[in-house]
């Protein structure tokens, strides 16, 4: 059975299993269109919003399922912020060391590459370190 | 559930992989069980085909950066072809360009590896 959303105007809540990836980009995607974002903006904070929920399941909840991921939009008429909080261990995304694919590739590894990808994705990337958490605040300039 | 569909088929020497939907972190362990298959069979020449893959994450760019390197060891390689502009420009972004074959037909692709 499939584990209950919670889903307010423009929060969502949700359990840190990679099976709610394609809802949390559903999310933006509404929340998007209602501020008229052209359908490339969305694509593209959907998927740096799909990198950010990826990094917390993995590094900060080591792939536990049934922790809290919460992410909240706000809008105003130039800005889309995106705040992503979690209850994991501390995990800095900023401190990734920007991908050499060509080197992980000659090592057969496939990862690294979520941070990069929000930061070309989106024009400000914030990472804040709480007291039972994290909280990431991704923000893109419209108009 | 995500919507995500991976299948094979072969022309000749060369593997086809029809991705189909949203490639995620989700759905990606399901392309690298494919490629598995491909390498128990010995089968180190693949064209990958995007022409029905609307979405793909850095989960989906990984499985090949972890995969490519094995097909080029056996004298093979992973060939991309049919991308839709929005998928293309996640690789563009990345830089995958430089270091993979892109084609916009199936057969240009298939045909390099003659």
């Amino acid at each position: 059975m499939k584990p209950k959303l919670n889903i307010l105007k423009n929060e969502l809540t949700f359990k840190s299993s990679t099976d709610h990836l394609h809802e949390v980009r559903n999310f933006v995607e509404i929340n998007g269109n209602k501020v008229g974002l052209s359908d490339k903006t969305i694509a593209h904070i959907s998927l740096a919003v799909d990198e950010a929920c990826t990094n917390i399941i993995k590094h900060a909840y080591n792939n536990l399922l049934d922790k809290k991921i919460k992410v909240k939009i706000e809008t105003s008429n130039s800005q889309f912020i995106v705040i992503i909080t979690d209850n994991g261990k501390h995990f800095d995304p900023n401190k990734i060391p920007e991908p050499n694919i060509e080197k992980n590739q000659k090592m057969k590894k496939g990862g690294g590459l979520g941070m990069f990808l929000m930061k070309k994705l989106m024009d400000e990337v914030h990472y804040n370190s709480k007291v039972n958490g994290n909280e990431l605040i991704l923000i893109k300039n419209y108009n | 559930m995500a919507d995500f569909n991976v299948s094979s088929r072969v022309d000749g020497d060369v593997n086809l992989i029809d991705v189909k939907g949203y490639l995620d972190a989700h759905t990606a362990p399901e392309l690298e069980n494919e490629f598995n298959k491909l390498i128990e069979k010995k089968q180190f020449k693949v064209v990958v085909n995007f022409s029905e893959l609307n979405y793909i994450s850095s989960a989906g760019l990984g499985v090949f950066m972890a995969y490519v390197e094995t097909m080029r060891e056996q004298s093979g390689d992973i060939k991309f072809s049919n991308l839709k502009d929005d998928v293309y420009s996640i690789f563009d972004l990345l830089g995958f360009p430089v270091l993979y074959e892109f084609y916009k037909e199936e057969k240009d692709a298939i045909k390099k590896f003659g």
